[in-house]
């Protein structure tokens, strides 16, 4: 009889001790965010007190209006809602098609992809850079989306693949019976059951892209009004480095919208990334 | 005759179909071709160059951009310190990440579910946002973890600001804020353990420790290196994290290569695209040699599986 029971408060005992782990590992963040209400001499003089004393709010109505970050705010979202749909587009009419059809050139094509996979964004960011300024892309959102959208993602692609593969025959044919054609049946039948890599497919791309900074940076040096978060992140660093309740302010407000979608669509954020070992 | 074939009810489809499908891989073509197939290529021609900025003549020089990178004190020292983050933070992360995970696979453990959201929520925060935020965490003044070093009253230090510990830092933070990844790449792997395993070993009576080294460790094996070589490609590109950290200083003693890259092609106020590039392509060529010896290893490792 005593057996289980010493195992039951032996698993709560790693249940603590994994809790006081867990709250320290997430306490940096806590710390931004009561940072972020804080004044000044209550982030110096609070020390590792989480509870500000007095509650400041214009922290975030100094980040919001005269540091930029309604700008920039609106600058990641479009960039970023730019981005996935471009992806979640072309990976998955490419991935359809690679799946189902032998075509010239299909062989090559997933070659390359499997190639590409693990190429360094250092390698690619000049020659981007000078494609975009040729082509006149550079100072702009599109731009940045295309470069963002267009390169990589083959995850994506072999994700769409990989699904497509699976689906039985049967199900096109009595499309075709139907009368649908090719638009349709992939529009209508393939896409829809697709839908959980869809939902992986956006909620990973959404999280890289809204996360990127190396692209955003290089596009932006000589259009501030494009900033994203990441990147007007790094110039009010540079420009107000003391005002650091407005820095805490900014740092929450780019995290915040982050961080509540990963906790609303937690499922999907590690069920993909759980798919990069499996497959 | 492209009308008659859309209108036509049945059987000369082939032909329709066939367009469809190269319109379909038509926009990952080009997207494609523009950003990954075109700047993989044209970086070699790049880095042939001497270049000194966008829209600025350009001349042919050969190969003197790779000469100068071969005894470029600083390109080698951001190997180095690339090298040196990857064995130190890599094998951190796999073992203390394998830790966690075993612990959190437990289904009786009370809050493991929230424990599990607890550790991974530091890679779904934006990495440069961390960078920025670490620097104030940090600051020798102010921040809260050298309040917490004066309360059980140590010095203060100044983290980012030597040279003997800005690496280490940047490598602290680096780990903290990735262990997660690592935490759901190995559960994903302890998914495929077949419960009635442990079971009928517990039957037989071997202990956690036993049932550890004889079920749980056999079948992770080919997951070390899979694991272990994702997580090397995500330490290459440390770049956002130590730009926004540390800007690669100071004394250039996190100076990693993509920042070194950056410098050269954007940062520096005589900017040198061609030595960039060069930089690129040797830091490729770097990468695809590692991520084919790792390769390598998997085929290994999973051959040997077969054979036993």
């Amino acid at each position: 009889m005593r057996a289980p029971v010493s195992r039951r408060t032996l698993r709560w005992l790693q249940t603590i001790v994994l809790s006081a782990v867990a709250l320290a590992w997430i306490y940096p963040l806590l710390w931004i965010l009561s940072a972020s209400v804080k004044d000044a001499t209550g982030i110096f003089g609070s020390g590792l007190s989480l509870w500000p004393e007095s509650w400041q709010w214009e922290n975030y109505s100094r980040a919001w209006d005269e540091a930029g970050f309604a700008r920039y705010m609106v600058n990641s979202v479009l960039v970023t809602v730019g981005t996935v749909v471009i992806v979640v587009v072309r990976c998955a009419a490419a991935g359809y098609v690679i799946a189902r059809y032998r075509f010239v050139g299909r062989r090559l094509i997933v070659g390359v992809l499997a190639a590409t996979m693990f190429i360094p964004t250092g390698l690619f960011v000049v020659p981007v850079v000078e494609l975009s300024d040729v082509l006149g892309l550079l100072n702009s959102h599109l731009g940045l989306i295309l470069a963002l959208a267009g390169g990589g993602h083959v995850a994506a692609v072999l994700l769409y693949a990989g699904f497509y593969a699976k689906v039985p025959k049967e199900l096109e044919e009595a499309a075709v019976v139907d009368g649908a054609g090719f638009l349709r049946t992939f529009l209508r039948i393939m896409l829809p059951l697709s839908g959980p890599i869809t939902a992986t497919v956006v909620v990973l791309t959404f999280l890289a892209t809204w996360n990127n900074f190396f692209l955003p940076l290089v596009f932006t040096f000589s259009t501030p009004q494009n900033r994203t978060l990441a990147v007007g992140m790094l110039a009010f660093q540079g420009t107000n480095s003391t005002d650091w309740s407005g820095l805490a302010a900014a740092a929450s407000l780019s995290l915040l919208p982050i961080l509540a979608l990963f906790l609303v669509l937690q499922r999907y954020f590690v069920e993909g990334i759980a798919g990069a070992v499996k497959s | 005759m492209a009308a008659t074939i859309a209108h036509a009810p049945g059987p000369p489809r082939g032909r329709r179909v066939s367009r469809w499908v190269y319109v379909f891989v038509l926009p990952t073509l080009v997207l494609f071709g523009m950003y990954t197939i075109w700047p993989s290529v044209s970086s070699i021609f790049y880095s042939m160059l001497e270049w000194r900025g966008l829209g600025v003549d350009r001349t042919f020089t050969g190969l003197a951009n790779y000469e100068r990178a071969f005894s470029d004190p600083l390109f080698w020292g951001s190997v180095r310190v690339t090298v040196l983050v990857i064995v130190v933070t890599v094998p951190i992360r796999l073992a203390a990440a394998l830790l966690l995970a075993i612990m959190l696979n437990n289904p009786r453990l009370p809050l493991a579910r929230l424990l599990r959201t607890a550790f991974f929520i530091p890679v779904v925060a934006t990495t440069a946002i961390v960078g920025i935020v670490m620097g104030f965490v940090l600051d020798p003044s102010s921040g809260p973890v050298n309040a917490a070093l004066e309360l059980v009253g140590m010095p203060a230090v100044d983290f980012l600001g030597s040279s003997d510990t800005a690496l280490s830092s940047v490598m602290v933070v680096h780990v903290w804020k990735w262990l997660g990844i690592t935490m759901i790449y190995w559960l994903a792997a302890l998914q495929t353990v077949p419960v009635d395993l442990y079971e009928a070993a517990a039957i037989d009576g071997a202990g956690a420790w036993r049932r550890f080294t004889h079920i749980t460790m056999p079948l992770l094996v080919p997951f070390v290196v899979i694991i272990g070589m994702l997580t090397v490609v995500e330490t290459m590109q440390i770049f956002d994290l130590v730009l926004t950290m540390t800007g690669g200083g100071p004394f250039f003693s996190t100076l990693v290569t993509e920042v070194y890259i950056y410098q050269q092609a954007f940062a520096a106020s005589n900017p040198n695209l061609g030595y960039a590039a060069a930089l690129g392509v040797l830091f490729g060529v770097f990468t695809v040699l590692v991520v084919g010896v790792m390769l390598l290893l998997v085929r290994l490792v999973r051959g040997k599986g077969a054979d036993a």
